[in-house]
């Protein structure tokens, strides 16, 4: 059995509030995939990440990781394979240092001390902060919060990694750092994110809602080519796929002179 | 009084000098928590007028924040600022006890005075000590001292995400005054029609903020053990530490030193005297 599997069959949910924030999702998405998730603010995309790792549970329809059903008895398996990378690094880094922040995970799963520092050292080399272990997660700076956040879910060892907005609120060099860090990985990866240009080079795959339900699933080039569907859902053509600013017909910026 | 973003900076100041690896730093959490423990006991135990006898327990704090590193200043602003609690607690003992205690020729000075005197002692030397075992320890380390005295989980956990809330609570509360002030350039502070939606917006954005930081704790698989990793092997040097300290206490609990010392001294003097 593999647990880089996920399926989501006819996924409902409604809000205590009595809002349906998703509406008969259904997709399936396999081993080593890496899939990108997009629509407009509050169309669904983390609501139906939440519900990947049972965060939340379906109103209606279930959703399934590798052969297991996402259910409260199954959760601490789920939640061992399915890493969960939060919008905000800030919510996800609260130990008193880099180092116990990302051992919180291994140390709950009762794994040994030398096992944890062995995996600890590990996932924050791959990210490249192994120097920034003893410091305190909120001296660290945006990028380096994410990059500490991400090691923090490594250290588990998950098949999959989901994330909420990797790219948000981080300048262009820490951007293109992760960018590059999250090619280099071989999970399945579900990326929910506004940052279009970075869905395109990350996900072979893309899925787009709006209003909790799905309007798109196909090839990533395909959908940012359906300039059709991108006006329906609300969305715009990746930049790079946009002609040039400065030197196209009618282009927004005007060239000084 | 300081502003939000200073107090933040404090609390975490506490952390960070927990961080150090002093000679204090690197002893067992239960060592410096039960010897902390002792010290609080044997510190509230002196009488309302054992002033004089109390007065060698000064230094246990004065030894700790030297041997640790600790810089004097930010401690003792923390001591300042829940000084009126104290103060509250013992400003009626000089008008109603007016029984002159200490009678000296040229000053009497009342029971009241001293009792007031040794409730401020008490108060400075048991915040201190507290103090001093967070910047020394860190909170996750008193938190696995606790558990190893079989302190039950939920209690635990109940102070060190107490302690973290705290922090969440501050940001928060510095988030909102900034933007109030960004828009209310000619107030001073926060005018009281505002006070009702700005401490509602507060409560709803920190209970938010608490239950995403524990969705992400359950998604690293929480399940209400706080696991801060296998503390080490409590060693010679530890129990030294605590066992010397903790003698010293109740030495000074059982002889009044400073009056045997000064009974020692005029002894000495007067026979220097007649030889």
């Amino acid at each position: 059995m593999s647990h880089h599997i996920i399926e989501v069959k006819n996924l409902d949910y409604v809000y205590p509030d009595g809002k349906q924030a998703l509406k008969n999702i259904s997709f399936r998405v396999t081993h080593g995939e890496s899939v990108g998730i997009i629509g407009l603010n509050g169309a669904g995309k983390s609501t139906l990440l939440m519900h990947l790792n049972g965060v939340l549970f379906p109103t209606g329809g279930e959703v399934s990781i590798g052969e297991v059903a996402v259910h409260k008895s199954t959760l601490p398996v789920i939640r061992q394979h399915v890493g969960f990378i939060f919008q905000n690094p800030d919510d996800q880094l609260f130990m008193s240092t880099v180092y116990d922040d990302v051992a919180f995970g291994p140390r709950n799963y009762k794994l040994s001390e030398s096992e944890v520092e062995q995996r600890v050292l590990s996932a924050l080399d791959t990210v490249g902060i192994a120097h920034l272990r003893n410091r305190p997660p909120y001296k660290l700076s945006e990028g380096e919060k994410r990059a500490a956040a991400i090691a923090s879910i490594l250290s588990m060892s998950p098949d999959i990694l989901v994330m909420d907005e990797p790219s948000s609120s981080l300048d262009p060099s820490s951007r293109r750092r992760l960018i590059k860090l999250l090619h280099s990985f071989k999970h399945t990866r579900i990326i929910a994110s506004h940052d279009l240009d970075m869905v395109l080079e990350i996900c072979e795959r893309t899925i787009v809602i709006k209003n909790g339900e799905i309007l798109a699933d196909d090839s990533t080039l395909k959908i940012f080519e359906n300039e059709e569907l991108l006006a329906i859902s609300g969305l715009e053509k990746p930049f790079c796929m946009q002609n040039c600013p400065v030197c196209a017909a009618g282009g927004s910026v005007k060239k000084s002179v | 009084m300081p502003t939000i973003a200073e107090s933040l900076n404090n609390i975490r100041l506490l952390d960070e000098l927990s961080g150090q690896a002093t000679l204090i730093h690197r002893l067992h959490p239960l060592a410096k928590l039960l010897t902390t423990l002792s010290f609080l006991i044997v510190t509230v135990s002196f009488g309302k007028y054992d002033l004089s006898a109390m007065l060698p327990l000064i230094i246990y704090p004065v030894a700790l924040i030297i041997a640790g590193d600790i810089p004097f200043a930010p401690l003792f602003k923390r001591v300042l600022i829940v000084s009126p609690l104290a103060i509250g607690l013992g400003i009626f003992n000089p008008f109603f006890d007016r029984t002159p205690l200490i009678i000296l020729p040229w000053l009497q000075i009342s029971g009241g005075w001293v009792s007031f005197t040794v409730i401020m002692l008490k108060f400075v030397l048991t915040v201190l000590a507290a103090l001093i075992l967070i910047a020394t320890t860190g909170i996750t380390g008193i938190a696995s001292a606790l558990r190893t005295l079989r302190i039950p989980k939920i209690f635990v956990m109940q102070l060190i995400l107490t302690y973290r809330y705290i922090a969440l609570l501050l940001e928060e509360v510095a988030r909102i005054l900034l933007a109030y002030s960004l828009r209310s350039p000619f107030s001073q502070g926060v005018h009281f029609s505002a006070w009702g939606s700005l401490s509602g917006q507060l409560l709803i954005k920190t209970h938010l903020r608490a239950q995403r930081v524990y969705e992400s704790m359950l998604c690293r698989g929480f399940t209400g053990e706080y696991n801060t990793g296998s503390l080490k092997k409590f060693s010679w040097t530890d129990l030294a530490y605590f066992t010397g300290f903790t003698l010293f206490f109740i030495t000074v609990r059982q002889a009044d030193i400073p009056v045997r010392l000064g009974a020692l001294i005029t002894d000495l003097y007067s026979i220097s005297l007649k030889i």
